[in-house]
């Protein structure tokens, strides 16, 4: 094509390129010096070198908030894979029921995170809830679903498997779709049962979404912020204190903007490495 | 599995049940009043239908404004993310310059950088542009969307470029052709951005609680996680009337668009 004058290309990237570098690069450099400074938001700021890393490291926080943000995200993800295939395979035919049901199991991954945590709170409460109470009922020990050290943080994994098993069923059934139904029915008249055709048809069809699915919903989980904030500000006692939350609470409860930015390095760090491998397994994906 | 196995039969009631069971369990209680949900809380149906929760929630937190605000920031992002995201995705799609390759790097390098990474300075920089509290601290930080533009772009790329030959030679500026004669042919791909936008800027509670502190400001989805905060003693009635205000418009889009956020969602992975 012939170009109508480079000024035009540049006039039209410039807002995009603009903000993209002001709100997502530049920040990043922000926060690495940041991280060598003592700060308080109010005094002037004091260059202290790597003692905000080294603080962080000695106290365990650093430590503890990957530990709490690995269990956190390995439950959520293989949790919502899980139920979203069953759901998938179970739902992918036509009819109102399950286009009712898809739709219920999808809606959750649309509403806000704040509805969905304020919801499984009143559902989980101690003496009142209706998850609680029924769970007591079945005969199940009465169990403090939030204020648990030991439970909290399954607890949050649970709900969050509520709110994204939607995601993974979606991306399931759109890969169930591309499978020729013909395959199924060659392997039928050959007295495949409906195990064997799983296991030899549609799990290695499906591989690609579902690798597709755990990268993307590892990296949803990581960045998790909204149910620790509203159910249990990152206790009881630190067990749920997920990355971002610790960074939270770094900058607006302690004050201290050096050893949050020291944070946001660590985990800037963590998610490019994510999100590296999620390329390297894309495009494994693409070339296999 | 099929429709008819039983197994699979088992697995749609527990999603039926497990999916739209808290749904109705939190229209449920905000239809109960404060003595219902002290003595019965279990009560599968209120005694009377009562709204009185809504408007105790109405008339103790000025919803409507919240309402306002989250609609008025949502689609301001969602509109200046489209009218960015067209010239830009046109220029790296259809235009020749010096530094192309740079540019679509660094799109796809923002891609991938979420805003739970850069809060901290960005937050630091807009507080001494004086933006807490405001607006703009709401929407330009993502003012620039880079899926925004990547999709737009690979949209662009199938478009033949004849088409946009045949405007130049009819006088027609870049700047028109993006606007009124590309945008038209890229609607599915707009309405599926604006969409997801949308919905996920009038759902976030993220950015809206670090950038505001003042009431005039609040989102509604943070105004209701307050409701839960605020006050003492039993008020789930109330928290769950204002979870239905909170969802409701949500999930009437949803029930109207479903298709298209499915397809979106799909294609986009996120």
């Amino acid at each position: 094509m012939k170009p109508s004058g480079r000024g035009i290309a540049y006039l039209m990237l410039a807002p995009t390129i603009g903000l993209l570098v002001l709100f997502f690069l530049y920040p990043l450099l922000v926060a690495a010096r940041e991280s060598l400074y003592a700060w308080d938001l109010l005094t002037p700021p004091t260059y202290v070198g790597l003692a905000n890393y080294r603080i962080l490291w000695e106290r365990g926080e650093l430590a503890r908030a990957f530990r709490n943000t690995v269990t956190y995200s390995a439950v959520t993800v293989a949790g919502s894979m899980s139920v979203g295939l069953s759901f998938a395979l179970a739902l992918d035919h036509p009819g109102r029921v399950a286009a009712f049901v898809r739709g219920a199991v999808f809606s959750a991954y649309v509403v806000s995170w704040v509805a969905v945590a304020l919801l499984f709170m009143w559902l989980l409460d101690g003496d009142t809830g209706l998850v609680t109470r029924s769970l007591v009922a079945l005969g199940l020990p009465k169990k403090s679903w939030l204020g648990d050290p030991d439970v909290a943080v399954y607890t949050l994994a649970a709900v969050s498997v509520w709110k994204i098993a939607g995601y993974s069923m979606i991306i399931f059934l759109a890969g169930l779709q591309d499978i020729p139904p013909v395959l199924h029915e060659a392997a039928a008249l050959d007295g495949a049962n409906r195990w064997v055709r799983f296991r030899h048809i549609t799990w290695p069809l499906l591989r690609p979404s579902a690798v597709f699915v755990a990268t993307t919903s590892l990296i949803i989980s990581f960045q998790a912020f909204d149910v620790v904030r509203i159910m249990t500000q990152g206790g009881p006692v630190h067990a749920t204190e997920l990355f971002v939350y610790a960074i939270y609470e770094q900058i607006f409860m302690n004050l201290r903007v050096g050893r949050a930015s020291a944070l946001v390095v660590v985990f800037s760090a963590l998610i490019l490495g994510l999100t590296g491998l999620q390329l390297r397994v894309w495009r494994g994906k693409r070339e296999a | 599995m099929k429709t008819g196995s039983t197994v699979g039969r088992a697995v749609v009631a527990v999603a039926a049940l497990g999916w739209v069971g808290p749904y109705l369990w939190m229209i449920v209680t905000s239809l109960k009043t404060l003595p219902e949900l002290l003595h019965e809380p279990l009560a599968l149906l209120p005694k009377t239908l009562t709204f009185a929760a809504y408007r105790e929630v109405w008339n103790t937190v000025p919803v409507g404004r919240y309402l306002m605000n989250t609609t008025v920031m949502a689609l301001l992002i969602a509109l200046l993310q489209i009218s960015l995201a067209l010239p830009a995705g046109f220029a790296l799609a259809k235009l020749r310059f010096v530094g192309k390759g740079t540019a679509f790097g660094l799109v796809l390098v923002c891609l991938l950088i979420p805003a739970q990474v850069t809060f901290v300075p960005v937050f630091l920089l807009l507080g001494q542009a004086g933006l807490v509290n405001t607006m703009a601290g709401l929407v330009l930080p993502f003012g620039a969307s880079a899926l925004g533009t990547f999709l737009v772009r690979q949209a662009l790329l199938s478009v033949p470029d004849e088409i946009i030959e045949a405007a130049r030679l009819d006088g027609a500026s870049d700047l028109y052709i993006v606007y009124f004669l590309l945008a038209p042919m890229l609607r599915p791909t707009l309405a599926a951005l604006f969409l997801l936008s949308f919905v996920f800027h009038w759902n976030d509670y993220f950015w809206p609680l670090v950038m505001t502190t003042d009431d005039h400001i609040r989102t509604i989805p943070l105004a209701i996680a307050l409701l839960r905060e605020q006050g003492s003693g039993m008020r789930w009635h109330l928290v769950m009337a204002g979870n239905v205000i909170l969802s409701a418009p949500v999930l009437l889009v949803f029930a109207f668009t479903q298709k298209h956020l499915v397809r979106a969602v799909t294609a986009k992975g996120f």
